[in-house]
């Protein structure tokens, strides 16, 4: 990555950071909450790929702030949670790829909004141009060949661009080689949100200012699981198809429906949860200029999911046309954006788990 | 809010540890309960907001503390620390009861964690807090408010309203407007008089204007000196204070733990005129700190430096601030503001008193210098290899020893004995029990320990 594309406010974010870190090194009294600070104490000095690293290994779970001596109005001004929040969002612009898009989704609602109105028209036009001769169930709509000409690329394309994304991380933050240990490490920590367990698994401090809870714990889990169930459902429709000749719609009792329904219930319930328990928080401690981006991905992201379920729930209607269209245009929206959208979240996240990992052991 | 022109059951001064511990077991018997806290919200808690962990007794490993800490061994280590200087009743009761209240603490939502990396010597004795102080205060808070208990902050108790050792009722300001508020008891809670730099001068001398207070801006003492004026007897020496040395570019106030150096054993001392005047390495930091806030006061101007090489530069805890640093000596105290040529000559008369041997951070090492006075006993290694680092130290006061007398039920004693209705707990009596000195820990013992008997004690008067 060259140096040219980082902008003044980001080295600002990042010099502000450092200089609280700093202060935290020196006073370790959050050792306890999750895995940042054990990460502090382990250095004296911070390079930019370090403070990276750290705000990537952030979980926003704000025990700090709420333990801290040195938040405003004391001098120090401490608010690490936001900073490192900052700091985790201009790295995710800063790795963006290609660097056009970067933050076109991350900071701002309205153009998450603008995306699925494009990605709903986008899908209604191939509805009315590509549609089949005959097909069953939504096939009837959209043929098999016309999604794959569609999603095939919507899919590929974006993890392209967080591959690459990522690649420029891993070099920022010194990552060394990968080992099945370092990974079964991180995805332990990721499928149980230790790090939003406030180091005893009393929880964080989110909705309800300096009280432990694990609300946010769990509705996080049920979106991430929702979305895997949803994503397994899609991806053994596709095993089904190529490999085993059984095409949509599938019954009930198949692999898709009983993957695919919980799921979607899952993402629903877990994406209103989650909007409601940050509609509570304090945003101050979290990234500011992030907040609109972020309720908006959790909306689409949630919508992905309730689509799926009306979409489901119309079988054998004349609905199934439109609920496959706003279906699939929320899909589309949300895959495209992916790169640019709070969804990156989730790799840096991972890749910064795989790097604590490496370095604690 | 609610209405506080009412008559309490327990009227509590404070809004620290002690005072919320008091709180808490008054409401929990049913008891009406208001807490005072001169502090506004942001800044509650007192000095407990600064600390870290809990001195507990223990005969076998217990939550967090490994092996067992005896009553025996503890009470030597304050008799050690105090010189004598200790109440061996009120010690005992303090150090015994510390057991029990590890649980009552969890149970009220305190949450304990594993000693902090660099503290791995007081896992054994002292139970550290999941956040520190402040996260302690803050379960307590929550605690006291889910019992019903009311707080008002920015609340500063003028005048305790006593008559024949009787208790009727607090005159205090809250948010600048004076308010009357009426109790069958009272707890008083409100800490020292550490941050009142006048009471300080008038007691230590004017070099105390140079101190730094390293906790709340908000222990003045106001309670304590109208308790005293009005007859209570009093404990501790008036004059002294607990006093460490610390980052000199500290916070006049509040700068609490980050702003501790432990930079000392590793360096040469000197004060504003270049000169050495103690033993840097006489003992390890951890024993020594304490002495090194009266060694410094005793300097003109009340400020010394620490000089270190690249050598030394990572055998210590991360300062907040960075050092000062140059690539000569010379350069060093000019950054300083002392001369260098004077501080050239100081290091230099060291480095050639240095012997060789083996340089150990972590033990006494023996490293000593040869024909210096003062000497330096351990960790002498010659100051040679740029850049040279140099921290500025200056006293920074932790709480005064000067307090109210109780009994073991934490009871105030005026002129005509025992008061009727007036509790005591936490640093404002605590010079009952550690007269002198200082014992990691041991001021959350005595604030839980009293706090908890005080709450009680006056809950169970009243109801």
């Amino acid at each position: 990555m060259s140096l040219d594309i980082i902008n003044l406010a980001t080295l600002d974010a990042t010099q502000e950071a450092r200089r609280q870190i700093e202060i935290c090194n020196a006073c370790r009294y959050c050792e306890g909450y999750c895995a940042v600070f054990p990460a502090i104490t382990k250095q004296r000095a911070f390079t930019d790929g370090d403070v990276t690293q750290l705000a990537n290994l952030c979980h926003n779970c704000r025990g700090c702030y709420y333990a801290c001596q040195y938040t405003a109005p004391h001098e120090f001004d401490l608010n690490l949670p936001a900073i490192l929040a900052e700091v985790r969002h201009d790295s995710w612009d800063r790795y963006a790829w290609p660097q056009g898009f970067a933050g076109a989704f991350q900071r701002s609602g309205t153009s998450i909004a603008l995306a699925l109105v494009a990605g709903l028209a986008l899908i209604f036009a191939a509805l009315v141009v590509l549609r089949p001769a005959s097909g069953e169930g939504f096939y009837a709509y959209l043929s098999h060949a016309g999604m794959v000409a569609i999603f095939a690329p919507a899919f590929i394309l974006p993890l392209v661009a967080i591959a690459i994304g990522l690649r420029r991380y891993w070099r920022d933050v010194g990552g060394a080689r990968i080992t099945l240990a370092h990974l079964r490490d991180a995805f332990g920590s990721a499928a149980s949100m230790r790090n939003l367990g406030g180091g005893q698994g009393q929880g964080c401090n989110f909705e309800d200012g300096d009280r432990y809870s694990n609300k946010r714990r769990v509705a996080h889990q049920l979106v991430m699981y929702g979305f895997l169930l949803c994503f397994a459902s899609t991806s053994s429709g596709t095993v089904l198809h190529y490999g085993f000749g059984l095409e949509a719609p599938y019954g009930f009792f198949s692999l898709p429906k009983l993957l695919g329904i919980p799921g979607g219930i899952m993402l629903s319930i877990g994406a209103i949860w989650l909007i409601a328990l940050k509609l509570r928080a304090e945003s101050a401690l979290g990234a500011a200029s992030a907040w609109g981006g972020d309720i908006a991905f959790v909306l689409l992201l949630g919508l992905t999911g309730f689509t799926g379920l009306l979409l489901n729930a119309s079988t054998g209607t004349a609905l199934v046309g439109p609920m496959l269209a706003v279906h699939l245009g929320a899909v589309l929206t949300f895959f495209l954006t992916t790169p640019y959208s709070k969804m990156v979240h989730g790799f840096y996240r991972l890749a910064a788990l795989i790097r604590d990992a490496q370095q604690r052991t | 809010m609610t209405d506080i022109d009412t008559l309490w059951d327990v009227v509590v001064v404070g809004g620290g540890n002690a005072a919320l511990c008091a709180a808490i077991e008054a409401a929990e018997v049913g008891a009406s309960v208001i807490i005072l806290e001169g502090a506004p919200l942001d800044y509650r808690g007192g000095n407990s907001r600064h600390t870290r962990n809990f001195r507990c007794m223990h005969q076998g490993p217990l939550s967090v503390l490994t092996d067992s800490y005896e009553e025996d061994e503890y009470f030597d280590d304050l008799l050690r620390v105090t010189k004598g200087e200790t109440d061996e009743i009120l010690a005992r009761l303090t150090i015994g009861t510390s057991e029990t209240c590890l649980p009552w603490m969890e149970k009220q939502g305190v949450r304990f964690q594993p000693s902090l990396s660099g503290t791995l010597s007081l896992s054994r004795t002292n139970a550290f807090f999941l956040g520190g102080g402040k996260a302690l205060v803050n379960a307590y808070y929550n605690r006291a408010a889910d019992l019903g208990v009311t707080v008002i902050y920015e609340a500063q108790v003028k005048h305790v309203d006593i008559k024949d050792g009787i208790f009727s009722g607090v005159d205090c300001e809250i948010a600048g407007v004076t308010t009357r508020i009426n109790g069958k008891s009272v707890v008083l809670a409100s800490g020292g008089f550490q941050a009142d730099l006048d009471w300080l001068v008038r007691a230590w001398g004017p070099a105390a204007k140079n101190f730094l207070i390293r906790g709340t801006p908000y222990n003045r003492g106001v309670v304590l000196k109208d308790m005293l004026n009005q007859g209570a007897e009093s404990v501790g020496d008036p004059t002294q204070c607990h006093a460490v040395a610390i980052d000199g570019r500290a916070p006049k106030y509040d700068g609490g733990i980050v702003t501790r150096l432990d930079c000392v054993p590793f360096s040469v001392v000197v004060n504003k005129d270049g000169q050495r005047f103690y033993d840097e390495g006489e003992d390890v930091w951890p024993k020594r700190y304490a002495i090194w806030g009266r060694l410094v006061a005793a300097q003109p101007d009340q400020v010394a430096y620490s000089i270190i090489d690249s050598k030394s530069i990572n055998a210590f805890m991360p300062s907040v601030f960075p050092p000062v640093q140059a690539d000569t000596i010379e350069g060093l105290g000019q950054q300083l503001g002392i001369s260098g040529d004077v501080l050239k000559a100081t290091v230099a008369a060291f480095n050639a008193s240095c012997r060789p041997g083996t340089f150990h951070g972590n033990e006494l090492d023996g490293l000593a210098t040869e024909g210096l006075a003062p000497p330096k006993t351990n960790w002498a290694r010659p100051i040679t290899d740029p850049p040279f680092y140099g921290y500025e130290l200056r006293p920074g006061v932790t709480f005064t020893y000067l307090g109210l007398k109780v009994d073991e039920t934490a009871r105030v004693t005026g002129a005509g004995g025992r008061m009727f209705n007036v509790w005591a707990a936490g640093e404002i009596m605590a010079g009952s029990i550690l007269g002198q000195g200082y014992l990691a820990g041991f001021g959350m013992t005595i604030g839980t320990v009293f706090g908890r008997i005080a709450g009680r004690e006056a809950a169970a008067h009243v109801t």
